[in-house]
């Protein structure tokens, strides 16, 4: 096992320069010129173009832009966006804010969307099971803008319940409200994951015999046949952890919580290469790390499936 | 040059969005502040988008604005009606319109201290005029003497000076400046931000000047810019000067979605709002009653004409197409009839302005037109429209524009243009376009010389129109020191532009915040200054 996490470990270097290279290309390739994208729609001065072009090396082909940036990045450097801030001070803050906001909604998915998918699942055919079925395809067919405007007018302006936006409450006060909006849709597949997975197992094999040697029925749902159906949910809660972490641009616009998505989609408007680069470069590692742990955690659910 | 301060146009929160923060510390930061906006701690909050920038000559974003005037004191001020006043000065005074003489107040001092010396404001310009130090405003400081040394043309080339040879510090509280023409608007130019001072400790160490900028203005910073997040501002103890604050602090929070910036006053968690997204002015309206608060703003849409290109070269055209415009109409349409159609070149609010000055070239009548429009030689070729995608209601009503063209004069083939907002100035500045094109002017201080110069004058424009009575006249009303003397040249100047019409002014926007039950007396003008926030009484 070792062995094998050491290698997935190794296979990230590649990744790592092949996405940076990638990215970098893209944002290069967006038409406009990111000096003038910060003025947004007002001319800027001559020398103020050209020094700062100069400054940025911005007149540099697309490679020799690239190798700056990463001699500075191998120094530590994220390197600055063109108003001369710097990436990793920029990022810091909202990597906090991305954080808070991601966990709350993974747990909240990962709670309730396993709860009601065994509900779900162990009464297939019925009431319970049509009410997860439905609910959770009207979460899936309803775009989550209006999921979360809905959510701030009733919640945050109507009843007062949360905070309609910001930071000011801190966690979990400020994050709850859009921790369940934003893992709404994950909670959605993970109980119809769950779900289905439950419902198929309770009929196998395996589980009347546990019935069969007088096992309770606790011990036979959560034993034997909801820790086999749980493969496909922790799949699925691996990667949209991933995503929660860099998808969550419309949740945080409407809550106004400046979180990693946001920084990403204004920079990628803004043409700012470095912290584009910076911000999805992390976003990347986040990933091969939690499909590492996604595939580790296969052999404690299934003990038939072995690491080389 | 022009800086937006959001008036209806749609979503208008532009932000290069900014954080601090270590990295680690997931859950240990839990921003503290009032959830309860305003309260009875004599602070109120109110709502913009993220600066880009506080070191006063490195911006000219309004959000910035909202701040920094706050926190500095300018020589001069722009009263509520937009004439200016002296702030940090005594007087600021000229016999020939070239040599200025200001006298600067004793007795003020920086937050940190630092008295306020004629040196401060020295230091500042020259620090804003140096070509390398790429500064947002270097351009405002081109009617300096000394100005071309400071920023020699060419790549690479090293300025000769870094002090500005037109500033002159003759005592502790006097400043001399020399111009390179006549300007008798110079006292309307101090009131700019970029113009304010800087105290020794900022010039050391300009990104630490940015996250907490030292001013000499009513309120001085609480901590840090929290980037992103708020910045605190309390009343400052040791000010001196005439604009003493009715309230103990105002927090200026940043919103990326103006949307949730309006949910958040409807909700009272902040107070004041200078911007409301257009598409919420009517429900705005019904529900905040006495505490909308509409108003007037300087900001001119206008249609340009490349003159350079022989198909755009007859006057009568452009003016026919100008009256094939139904300003109104399309006012009433896209911006439920709040703005204002242009019958001038200035705004209402600019001094010089005199309703109906365009007269019939600016009024909506197809069958003048089609006359003209056939007296001209009509039109060939394909005509083409040209924008950017800041707005999407700019796209909305250049479909109209191109309607009537195509009803009144059947001109057939009309292509849109749209072009990425990053590259339209780029391209104007290329002469790359091959029809009209939009643009607008939101004046950097309230007089008529900012509009008229620096849209129309043959150094200035993009249209390539050149008239030589135009700038002879403007030059005429910068050099005369009577202020009435000088609107009537600008308004000679105006007619000949009308006459001409290179470019076809279309309508004011208007402006629409509002305020929450915690606080009174929100005045906000459409000046640079926008919201006086010394005035705002907290309940």
């Amino acid at each position: 096992m070792w062995r094998y996490t050491v290698r997935r470990l190794l296979q990230a270097v590649p990744v790592f320069i092949g996405t940076t290279l990638l990215i970098y290309a893209m944002v290069f390739a967006l038409p406009g010129d990111p000096i003038q994208a910060l003025a947004g729609d007002k001319p800027v001065p001559e020398n103020v173009l050209r020094t700062l072009r100069d400054k940025y090396n911005l007149d540099d082909p697309l490679l020799v832009q690239y190798a700056k940036y990463m001699w500075g990045l191998v120094q530590g450097d994220l390197g600055e966006n063109y108003t001369g801030q710097s990436v990793s001070e920029m990022l810091g803050g909202r990597w906090a804010v991305t954080a808070q906001l991601a966990i709350t909604a993974w747990i909240f998915e990962l709670l309730i969307g396993i709860v009601l998918g065994v509900w779900a699942g162990l009464r297939r055919g019925k009431l319970a099971d049509t009410l997860v079925l439905g609910g959770t395809t009207l979460v899936i067919a309803v775009p989550v803008f209006v999921i979360g405007s809905l959510a701030q007018i009733l919640f945050g302006l109507r009843w007062q319940i949360f905070p309609t936006a910001g930071t000011d409450d801190g966690w979990p006060m400020s994050y709850l409200l859009p921790g369940i909006v934003l893992g709404s849709l994950g909670l959605s597949y993970v109980a119809r994951l769950t779900r289905t997975g439950l419902a198929e197992n309770l009929r196998a094999d395996y589980v009347r015999t546990a019935r069969a040697k007088g096992l309770s029925r606790t011990r036979v749902v959560g034993r034997h046949a909801l820790r086999n159906s749980l493969i496909p949910v922790v799949t699925y809660l691996g990667v949209d952890f991933g995503n929660l972490m860099g998808g969550a641009i419309v949740t945080e616009g409407i809550f106004n919580l400046p979180g990693i998505g946001q920084q990403v989609f204004q920079s990628i408007q803004l043409k700012e290469g470095p912290v584009v680069v910076g911000a999805v470069t992390v976003l990347v590692l986040i990933f091969l790390l939690v499909s590492l742990l996604v595939d580790l955690l296969y052999g404690i659910f299934d003990p038939r499936i072995r690491y080389e | 040059m022009t800086s937006q301060r959001g008036a209806g146009g749609g979503a208008r929160l532009k932000a290069a969005g900014l954080a601090a923060v270590a990295l680690a510390a997931p859950f240990g930061l839990s921003a503290c502040g009032g959830g309860d906006a305003g309260a009875s701690d004599g602070v109120f909050t109110a709502g913009h988008s993220e600066p880009d920038h506080l070191v006063p000559a490195n911006t000219t974003s309004s959000y910035a604005f909202d701040v920094i005037s706050e926190l500095f004191d300018n020589l001069m001020t722009l009263d509520t009606g937009g004439r200016a006043v002296p702030l940090a000065a005594e007087s600021v005074t000229s016999g020939d319109q070239r040599v200025w003489t200001i006298k600067v107040r004793p007795g003020q001092r920086f937050h940190n201290g630092e008295p306020v010396t004629a040196q401060s404001f020295a230091d500042a310009w020259n620090n804003a005029a140096y070509g390398p130090g790429a500064m947002a405003t270097n351009e405002y400081f081109s009617y300096i003497k000394g100005y071309e040394e400071l920023n020699p043309e060419g790549r690479n080339a090293e300025p000769e000076a870094d002090t500005l040879s037109g500033v002159d510090v003759v005592d502790q509280h006097t400043l001399k400046v020399s111009l390179n023409d006549p300007f008798s608007q110079f006292p309307m130019l101090l009131t700019y931000p970029a113009y304010a001072p800087m105290p020794k400790a900022g010039l050391k160490d300009l990104k630490a000047f940015d996250t907490h900028p030292i001013g000499n203005g009513p309120y001085e910073m609480d901590g840090n810019w929290e980037r992103n997040e708020q910045i605190k501002l309390v009343a400052f103890s040791g000010y001196t000067g005439p604009r003493k604050p009715r309230n103990k602090g105002v927090i200026w929070k940043s919103y990326s979605s103006a949307d949730t910036a309006y949910t958040d006053l409807r909700a009272g968690r902040i107070d004041v709002l200078q911007t409301i997204p257009s598409a919420k002015v009517a429900e705005a309206k019904r529900l905040l009653g006495d505490r909308f608060l509409p108003r007037e703003t300087g900001t001119i849409d206008y249609l340009g004409f490349p003159v350079w290109d022989k198909r755009f070269a007859s006057a009568d055209l452009r003016r026919a197409i100008s009256m094939a415009i139904d300003r109104q109409g399309i006012n009433k349409a896209v911006y439920n009839g709040d703005y204002i159609p242009a019958d001038s070149l200035l705004p209402a609010i600019i001094e010089g302005h005199r309703p109906n000055a365009c007269g019939e070239p600016c009024t909506h009548d197809p069958a003048k037109a089609r006359q003209l429009f056939a007296k001209a030689g009509g039109f060939s070729g394909t005509l083409e429209l040209y924008f950017s995608n800041a707005q999407p209601t700019y796209a909305q009503w250049m479909r109209i524009v191109a309607n009537s063209l195509r009803d009144t004069f059947g001109i057939k083939d009309i292509q849109f243009r749209q072009v990425p907002a990053s590259d339209y100035f780029s391209m104007l500045r290329e002469r790359g376009e091959k029809g009209p094109y939009r643009q607008n002017w939101e004046a950097d201080y309230p007089s008529a010389q900012n509009y008229l110069e620096n849209m129309w004058s043959s150094a200035a424009n993009r249209m390539g129109w050149t008239s030589k009575a135009f700038d002879d006249l403007i030059a005429k009303a910068n050099r005369t020191a009577d202020p009435r003397e000088g609107i009537r040249f600008y308004n000679q100047a105006e007619d000949i532009a009308i006459r001409e019409m290179p470019m076809i002014p279309l309508w004011t926007w208007a402006g629409q915040g509002g305020r929450s039950e915690n606080v009174g007396n929100v005045t906000i003008t459409p000046y640079s200054t926008g919201l006086v926030a010394t005035d705002v009484t907290v309940k």
